[in-house]
């Protein structure tokens, strides 16, 4: 399955300035490793070294965060966007 | 320097009242010509009077009203409810994006609160001026 990933501003630098780009994969952990061959850089950040998601990342496949559906075991269907925002917090 | 009109000011000062005691916080639109056209007042997922974390699904909406509008999401507000309107260390380290703005609320003075805007870039802070404007972009 073919993806459309929204990426942040703060993650555009790692795809040449683009505001979305498209991977493909049956999951988001799928689609994410399809990433780290095109966009190294960019995966870093969606993966942390341990496989899991980052905590200061949130991901959405559509509409729903991904940490209330199977993480990155979530499912894609064809024509998802998966939407990366960071997570915003401070004191 | 940044201008931003008095409604926008309004909405961040009330939703610091309302939260008051716990830290405020929401998100910052910009147009594709760098005005600045919305503050969105969300949740402090953290229900904290020291800390805030913007709820996620509340950023998911804010992103997706920007996007459908053409604007970018270029900053974030948020409020401390007992000390100056200026980045503590914890905002300076996790300061998610160098190119945001960030606007700060500080009600250390409880009847005149304060509103300043600054940038965060590896780990130094500037701060913008603010021009407060009172009539709204056509």
């Amino acid at each position: 399955m073919t993806a459309t990933i929204n990426l942040p501003t703060i993650l555009r630098a790692h795809a040449a300035g683009s505001r979305t780009i498209e991977a493909t994969g049956q999951t988001v952990g799928e689609v994410f490793a399809a990433v780290s061959t095109t966009h190294p850089k960019l995966a870093e950040q969606l993966i942390s070294p341990d496989g899991s998601l980052p905590v200061f990342v949130n991901v959405f496949v559509d509409d729903e965060d991904i940490r209330y559906l199977d993480g990155l075991d979530t499912p894609i269907a064809s024509g998802s966007e998966i939407t990366i925002l960071p997570a915003v917090a401070g004191g | 320097m940044i201008r931003l009109h008095r409604d926008m000011v309004t909405a961040m000062l009330v939703h610091a009242e309302n939260c008051d005691p716990e830290e405020s916080c929401g998100l910052i639109a910009t147009d594709p010509d760098g005005i600045l056209r919305m503050v969105f007042p969300l949740t402090n997922a953290l229900r904290s009077s020291t800390n805030y974390t913007i709820e996620p699904r509340e950023h998911f909406r804010a992103q997706r009203h920007a996007d459908a509008r053409g604007w970018e999401i270029t900053g974030v507000f948020h409020s401390h409810p007992h000390t100056q309107a200026y980045p503590s260390p914890t905002d300076v380290r996790l300061a998610p994006d160098p190119g945001w703005l960030y606007l700060l609320v500080g009600m250390e003075d409880r009847g005149h609160p304060v509103v300043r805007g600054f940038r965060i870039t590896d780990g130094r802070i500037s701060e913008e001026t603010l021009e407060v404007q009172e009539r709204n972009h056509p």
